[in-house]
């Protein structure tokens, strides 16, 4: 939040405002899905205290807070959690609201409903640096570390969509002037042989796409403004790069000598009219500075020839880079691409300088990745596209992607290096790889990057593409052979998700064939463990077929479908589809079942195990209250205390822990009281699995609110079993769980003796 | 055939079979007379002829797949005289219908291996798949996504490494992932035309 705010977001001309513009928009809506999440996703960060509240004038009344953990009196609305001083984490008392925590911020968005939108704006317009009010000025504890890490990432993805509406049609790029300017930090120097003094950006600030200018101005084609130091014009040249060209900047000149040369978010910058827009830096250095044009023109094999050679290589780099759907798809394209590389070299030979350009026009493309993405997932592309890029454009010689069009191979590991021919001829290659001896880190890294995917990466994605157009047979064929690929690792999952993987096998549900059902459920199963692949999967509506798949006949299937929903079901809105369309009843039904103890009869095992996956969907489930709810109404309750009377742990642990996540509700805890379930899991508490331990703890724990339950675990030798798992001091978890157990017990006297 | 008949060939038939008893196997032998048609009457009838059994596994149980078809038919002929006796019909339903894993296993192997050597070589895995893929328009080699398949097939089953799949790689590979019980093409009915048929043909039985 903290660089969004301050350089990406519109604020009005008078700084008082938010602009109400689509950028503003698509970030605030972030922020706001973001927010609405946390308690979700970070339950432990969320409780962390602010060092300043944040305090806004709100549109919400003490009515909106129906949720039962606020207190309404009249007007006024408090919650009942306070913090370390006594005071309450959440204030209302309109029109002013005062939160502590990202807790009550995000139960405030969840009660605000259709007035959500506004509460976001109407905070960050009042509290501009909400970094400053969450950590204040000591260093953040450990706790808030992660908090710290996570509100970055969060900025990383904002920024994403800041720079994201770029459309860069025009004579430059990003990367074009990126090539120039390293090109004239070269000729910089001290020397007497110097062509200029210093060349340097106003702005050490990089958005994704590779522009430095902030993004309501790249939506101007603005793409960044430099500081040039020449040996015989006024001290400093200051230029600005947009799309359509480069210009001198005489007003911002006036305006910031001698200040931060930092673009304000209060100047507006459009081209000028009556300026001189010219074709690059050069060019316009050439212009202004007869030191420069004189020098230069020494030089000219050297400067003239290697900036075209980028320029044509630099075209091949967009015309790839247009085919693939992410960076590092190597689609059939290419065997297209060869003719129109080759066409560009032919046309861009001649007449050297005066070619137009074209620049990417595949910009959104680049570096930026869907919104799922991870930050740090989508900060490594828009890396290395940047690599990608600077290394298209830097030394042709060992660009692998050039090889994979000029050589026609689809291998991206093509190492032969000498195919391109640029109009300099072999001296501009020696000019570039001594280029690379400073970059020489750089360079091998970017030799790496197209060929970093590892070569499962592309197995994964042709098979893949046989599924969509494979019959029944070659189907199961081939998702027999996904699935023995390490689909736990991040690049296979992904793997299959960038090609379009997730629909087919998603697709492949709705067949009626029950191999394929099955075959593309395990590998569900196996890739949702990701998050990003969750988000996807209940995006394409995969939960609702897998709740209709819930209603086949064969165990097998029912089995792996709950498996896979109980990971899928990780996230908020998952788990509202699951309960929206019918899959929690369908779920407890599954439930139902005797387990029988040691020995099962096949038949019987099976109904075990379909049991024991329903159990593990509804664990997954239960963590939104309205599911615990629908739950309890299905007749959850009696089966899962059926099941607690089972001896197989791997069937006791989803169970426990669905209860002790219910039994935050009070007709839960009743309920386990009065369906016996007590004893059952007092007994578990000594048995040798400590995950169970922990979850039978917790459920007591919860349960001892009440009187009569704090009986029966004295009655049933609860407590000592208990004391000794505080043994356990390895176990935080298991520690905490059982501690609270105790803590709760001991509120029965009879029970401290 | 007369009732009495019926009930003797019934009596022996069903010694020979797992899975169905006597009164199963008559409704058996009853369904394959009808099948038969007046041939029956005419005595000259060596057993169901591929056509006939055809259109049985097209109509009853919905295959499609020509090759898997006659592949079937094979499988079910055991003397390979070109007809379906009473005895293979009862013997083939049984695996057919109700078979186990390993009498399924040996089903399919018999009818994936086309030539009948005892291995299914890549010609054979080739000519079964070989309309298991949509052509891409862009592809140079139409058969390479079909090659492609099969060398992994070939991969996932060939435990011994001859490039062939014998019926012990076969085994083992089905025994490890059931999915590849019919990896080269349906060859076994699906449950639910399994159900239709047995309430079809055992509708007496449960009339009784």
């Amino acid at each position: 939040m903290g660089v969004t705010l301050s350089r990406a977001i519109q604020w009005s001309s008078d700084g008082e405002k938010l602009e109400n513009s689509s950028l503003n928009n698509d970030i605030l809506t972030e922020i706001l899905l973001f927010t609405e999440e946390f308690d979700d996703r970070y339950p432990e960060e969320a409780k962390i205290q602010f060092s300043e509240p944040l305090q806004w004038k709100t549109s919400l009344e003490a009515s909106d807070f129906t949720s039962d953990i606020y207190d309404t009196r009249g007007e006024l609305a408090v919650s009942l959690e306070c913090g370390d001083k006594g005071h309450p984490l959440l204030q209302l008392s309109p029109p002013d609201i005062t939160v502590h925590s990202f807790y009550h911020l995000s139960n405030l968005l969840q009660l605000g409903k259709d007035k959500k939108m506004k509460e976001v704006w109407a905070c960050l317009e009042v509290n501009r640096e909400p970094m400053k009010n969450i950590f204040g000025p000591i260093s953040p504890t450990i706790h808030e570390d992660r908090l710290f890490n996570i509100l970055r990432q969060l900025d990383e993805k904002l920024l994403s969509i800041a720079v994201r509406p770029i459309t860069g049609e025009g004579r430059l790029s990003p990367a074009a002037v990126d090539t120039e300017v390293d090109l004239l930090k070269r000729f910089c120097g001290t020397g007497e042989n110097r062509v200029l003094k210093t060349v340097r950006y106003t702005s050490d600030y990089v958005f994704s796409n590779g522009c430095r200018s902030p993004p309501w101005r790249q939506m101007d084609g603005e793409i960044c403004s430099l500081i040039i130091e020449t040996c015989d014009t006024e001290p400093t040249l200051f230029i600005t790069c947009n799309t359509s060209g480069v210009f001198l900047d005489e007003s911002v000149k006036r305006a910031n000598f001698g200040r931060q040369f930092e673009h304000t978010q209060f100047e507006s910058k459009v081209i000028p009219v009556h300026v001189e827009v010219y074709k690059d830096i050069i060019t316009l250095l050439k212009n202004k500075s007869a030191h420069f044009a004189a020098a230069a023109d020494e030089q000219d094999s050297a400067i003239q020839d290697v900036p075209s050679a980028k320029k044509i290589v630099h075209v091949e780099t967009v015309d790839v880079e247009e085919t693939g759907q992410t960076l590092k798809s190597y689609d059939h394209e290419e065997k297209n691409v060869p003719e129109k590389a080759r066409q560009q070299l032919v046309r861009n030979k001649p007449g050297g300088r005066k070619k137009k350009l074209e620049p990417s026009l595949k910009w959104k493309n680049l570096g930026l990745t869907s919104s799922y993405d991870e930050a740090e997932e989508k900060a490594r592309r828009s890396r290395e596209s940047k690599k990608m890029l600077e290394h298209g454009t830097k030394s042709p010689a060992s660009e692998n992607k050039k090889k994979a069009i000029i050589s026609g191979s689809s291998l991206p590991g093509c190492q032969s290096s000498q195919k391109i021919r640029s109009p300099g001829g072999a001296d501009d290659f020696s000019e570039s790889s001594s280029e690379d001896e400073e970059d020489e880190e750089q360079s091998e890294r970017r030799a790496e990057i197209p060929t970093d995917l590892p070569s499962e990466y592309w197995q994964i994605q042709k098979l893949v593409k046989y599924l969509k157009g494979a019959n029944q047979t070659a189907t199961v064929i081939v998702l027999c052979a996904l699935r023995d690929f390490n689909l736990v690792q991040e690049t296979c999952q992904l793997a299959i998700r960038d090609v379009g993987g997730l629909e087919v096998l998603i697709n492949l549900l709705d067949t009626d064939d029950i191999r394929c059902k099955i075959g593309s459920l395990k590998i569900l199963k196996e890739i949702s463990c990701n998050s990003q692949i969750r988000q996807t999967i209940a995006d394409l509506g995969g939960l609702q077929t897998m709740v209709s798949i819930l209603d086949s006949p064969d165990k097998e299937l029912k089995c792996l479908a709950a498996e896979t929903i109980a990971n899928v079901a990780k996230f908020r809105r998952a788990r509202r589809t699951v309960r929206q369309h019918g899959g929690i009843k369908r779920l407890v039904e599954l439930l139902d079942c005797v387990p029988d103890g040691a020995s099962l009869s096949g038949e019987r095992e099976r109904d075990a195990e379909v049991a024991r996956c329903g159990a593990l969907a509804l664990w997954s489930c239960s963590k939104s209250t309205r599911n615990k709810e629908s739950i309890r109404r299905a007749g959850g309750i009696p089966l899962l205390a059926r099941l607690l009377k089972s001896s197989q742990k791997n069937m006791l642990i989803p169970v426990v822990g669905t209860l002790q996540e219910c039994a935050s509700e009070k007709s839960y805890r009743i309920a386990i009281q009065t369906e016996g379930m007590i004893e059952d899991l007092v007994k578990n508490l000594s048995c040798d699995n400590q995950e169970l331990q922990m979850h039978c703890a917790s459920a007591i724990f919860k349960c001892a609110e009440d009187k009569h339950t704090r009986d029966l675990v004295r009655q049933y030798d609860g407590l000592k079993p208990l004391v000794m798992l505080l043994n356990e001091a390895e176990n935080k978890q298991l520690l905490a769980a059982t501690t609270g157990a105790i803590w709760k017990c001991s509120i029965s006297l009879e029970n401290v003796a | 055939m007369n009732r009495k008949l019926i009930q003797n060939l019934a009596e022996t038939l069903c010694k020979q079979v797992k899975h169905f008893n006597k009164t199963e196997t008559e409704c058996l032998i009853r369904l394959f007379n009808g099948l038969l048609g007046e041939q029956a009457e005419r005595r000259a009838a060596h057993g169901l002829d591929r056509v006939k059994f055809r259109n049985i596994l097209h109509n009853t149980f919905g295959m499609t797949d020509d090759m898997m078809m006659d592949s079937v038919f094979r499988a079910f002929d055991k003397d390979n005289d070109t007809y379906i006796s009473v005895k293979e019909w009862v013997e083939g339903l049984s695996v057919f219908l109700r078979g186990t894993l390993d009498e399924k296993i040996k089903f399919c192997f018999d009818v994936y291996n086309l030539h009948g050597d005892g291995y299914i070589s890549r010609e054979e895995m080739l000519q079964m798949l070989k309309d298991s893929l949509i052509r891409q328009p862009t592809e140079e080699d139409p058969d390479e996504g079909i090659k492609d398949i099969v060398e992994i097939a070939l991969k996932k089953m060939d435990y011994d490494h001859d490039g062939k799949v014998s019926y012990s790689d076969f085994e083992k590979t089905v025994k490890d992932e059931n999915l590849l019980l019919e990896a080269f093409g349906n060859c076994l009915p699906n449950a639910k035309s399994i159900l239709a048929f047995e309430q079809h043909a055992f509708q007496e039985l449960h009339g009784q």
